[in-house]
């Protein structure tokens, strides 16, 4: 079944936090909760989707472009809504203190962006391996050198191994659901895995948009840590020694065999996310017009360009389909390859200088020839939607193949 | 449900408020069969400290990688090993989640890790939970050296030791750790070996009931390494008593604030006068 609650849980359900606040079956709250506008900016829907949470412990530190969001979340604990807060002292030490609070039985939330992804980077595939359901926001700037602290998603490539829950958020609307949503899809016991919930900085943190809020007087069921398919490590379970032998740093077979096992159980376990991810979000991509010969693939804010390019292209007469790829991992394999199976030529935009989601594609389609990879912006560069169509016909030729109308 | 495991609930000593290092051999130790070398000091340190935690069914610990982090799946309390030098900050958070959850219940949370973990790749992480007082006991295992890599130089080596890593011997001081954790805010610290369970059984009881209401609290005992310095299994012990001479590196040496010194005299006062329920003494 899929994003079932808990019985401790679902007994939850109708009763009131502190706060006041009603706690409220996820999916009444999400589909059918009625919604108000609200013009504001990323960091403020980051603010607002945590009101709703009900996050027991947020650690925060300060690096652009996540600061402001990760202060917001500071006005939250002074109000009550967050339980318990704190800056640590680096985004290694941070990442710490966010499994050692998951180890504890916390609902746990955290930001971080670019440099200090990089520097925490050793936690991840041990959340992971720990089943810690940690949500990290990632607000992606730039990590090369000379220093840079403008939007580039060359970060999210290096995420893409550690085993997390991994979507790219394309607008601060996707931002606000699938903050409430990834909770839901993160603590369910078959997968119970964290979240990098990864958008571009500045362009969705730092802009306005119009988001439809559901009522911050509903919030989400708290954490049942009994749910985890791992121990909480809080002592109220029978005082079992965890192992019966430390095989895990010997070298035999069955140690081999154990590291094995468990490493594709986590892999699985994200697989498995699917059946409660595709409910809630609507599917791991969306689509426009994929009968179209020529498809844009994209995710993040590279979308909202791929949109604009598609429409210029319009008046050319060109017919162009888009996919917004919304999970990364899982890798939507199968969607993918249904949906480009009409597309003669795909082009992908991004954020970043190597293209990593083009390099996902073309492990993933087949006659991947067809997949061209960019325009590529990087550093701060902004991706005018221009720059996609004159791109594609500088590479390609195509676009003017068919605006010559043959076909 | 296997015998070991009927031993442990049935034969333990959870819940016995004058448990001690005395218990050992006469109840099921909340150690199995360790797994380090025969006769190092640590395997004595780890039973002296598990039989001495005030309150083991509601304590937590938190270890880091290295020699203790092969014994602790054989420990009887629920411990996490995570990453190498990140102990102090995954306590943080596991205090803290602890207390946000069981907020009328006492639940201790315990460090103990190397002298690596401690002062050299966590050092930062060890100080700031110490600047923000965080609320839990902070034990390092000094060995002096890395022990599990093979043994190579650490920052609480010896000035001038030929080890891997110093060729030419250590070119700087051992670390001052304790003069360096009284300074950063523990209220509570100590210099020891573990030559002596009595002594080891009284530090950890004052450490762990120190660090539930007045502030962290820091324990480094000397657990020489005998395969790195050069000395047989049996001579771990005699190494302990050489080293906690006067003038000696580990010679007792205690730090504690007005303010933990009172608190440990009241909680002395009330068990004296006997007529106080245990469970009020912590209140």
């Amino acid at each position: 079944m899929a994003n079932e609650l808990s019985e401790t849980q679902k007994s939850q359900i109708g009763k009131q936090n502190k706060k006041g606040q009603t706690y409220t079956d996820p999916n009444h709250l999400f589909f059918k909760a009625p919604r108000t506008a609200a013009f504001y900016t990323g960091s403020e829907v980051i603010k607002e989707a945590i009101r709703r949470a009900s996050v027991d412990v947020m650690v925060a530190y300060p690096i652009t472009p996540q600061s402001e969001a990760a202060a917001l979340i500071g006005e939250l604990y002074a109000e009550g809504y967050v339980a318990d807060y704190m800056r640590g002292e680096s985004e290694f030490a941070v990442m710490g203190q966010c499994a050692g609070a998951a180890f504890g039985g916390a609902r746990v939330f955290t930001t971080t962006a670019g440099p200090g992804t990089m520097r925490a980077m050793e936690n991840f595939p041990m959340w992971v391996g720990s089943r810690l359901p940690i949500q990290m926001i990632v607000t992606c700037r730039g990590i090369n050198s000379p220093l840079s602290i403008q939007p580039d998603t060359l970060e999210m490539y290096f995420l893409l191994g550690t085993g997390m829950l991994m979507w790219h958020a394309e607008t601060a609307q996707d931002f606000f659901d699938w903050m409430l949503m990834g909770y839901i899809v993160s603590e369910q016991p078959d997968v119970h895995l964290p979240l990098a919930l990864c958008c571009d900085g500045f362009f969705v943190t730092h802009t306005k948009d119009t988001v439809m809020l559901t009522p911050p007087e509903m919030c989400l069921p708290p954490y049942d840590p009994y749910r985890s398919p791992v121990v909480c490590m809080d002592m109220e379970s029978p005082p079992v020694r965890m192992m019966r032998d430390p095989f895990i740093m010997k070298s035999n077979y069955i140690s081999y065999m154990t590291h094995a096992s468990w490493q594709e159980e986590t892999r699985a376990a994200c697989e498995r996310s699917r059946k409660h991810t595709i409910p809630l979000i609507g599917g791991l991509i969306e689509t426009e017009n994929v009968d179209a010969e020529i498809l844009i693939v994209a995710s993040g804010t590279a979308v909202s360009q791929g949109r604009e390019a598609i429409r210029l292209l319009e008046d050319e007469g060109i017919r162009v389909g888009l996919v917004k790829v919304k999970s990364l991992r899982p890798f939507p394999f199968e969607e993918l390859r249904e949906a480009t199976k009409n597309a003669k030529h795909i082009f992908v935009p991004e954020f970043n200088v190597i293209g990593w989601l083009a390099t996902e594609l073309k492990a993933a389609l087949p006659d991947n020839h067809r997949i061209i990879a960019g325009p590529h912006v990087a550093g701060g560069m902004t991706m005018p939607a221009e720059v996609i169509v004159r791109k594609n016909s500088d590479l390609s030729g195509v676009f003017g193949y068919y605006a010559a109308g043959v076909s | 449900m296997p015998p070991e495991y009927r031993d442990l609930v049935e034969q333990s000593t959870y819940g016995h408020e004058d448990r001690g290092w005395k218990d050992i051999g006469n109840s099921k130790e909340l150690i199995e069969a360790h797994s380090l070398c025969a006769g190092c000091p640590e395997s004595m340190a780890f039973r002296y400290i598990l039989a001495s935690l005030p309150n083991p069914e509601d304590t937590v610990m938190v270890g880091s990688t290295g020699c203790t982090s092969l014994v602790f799946p054989m420990v009887a309390v629920h411990n996490i090993h995570s990453l190498f030098g990140n102990q102090n900050a995954v306590a943080s958070g596991l205090k803290r989640a602890l207390t946000v959850r069981f907020p009328d219940r006492i639940k201790d949370v315990v460090v103990l890790a190397g002298d690596g973990a401690t002062v050299d790749i966590g050092l930062d992480m060890t100080l700031q939970a110490w600047f923000r007082q965080e609320k839990f006991t902070t034990i390092c295992f000094d060995n002096e050296l890395y022990a599990n890599t093979g043994g190579q130089e650490s920052g609480l080596m010896r000035k001038g030791f030929v080890a891997k890593m110093a060729p030419t011997g250590k070119k700087f001081d051992k670390v001052r750790l304790p003069e360096i954790a009284r300074e950063s805010g523990c209220c509570y610290v100590v210099n020891l070996t573990v030559s002596k369970p009595s002594l080891v059984e009284k530090v950890i009881k004052n450490a762990v009931l120190l660090a539930r209401e007045v502030g962290p609290t820091y324990i480094q005992l000397y657990t020489p390494c005998i395969l790195e310095i050069g000395k047989n299994s049996m001579e771990g012990l005699q190494e302990m008593r050489d080293s906690e001479k006067p003038g000696e590196r580990f010679n007792y040496k205690e730090y504690i604030t007005d303010e933990a010194k009172q608190y440990l005299a009241d909680l002395d006062a009330k068990k004296k006068s006997a007529v106080i329920p245990a469970a009020q003494l912590t209140e």
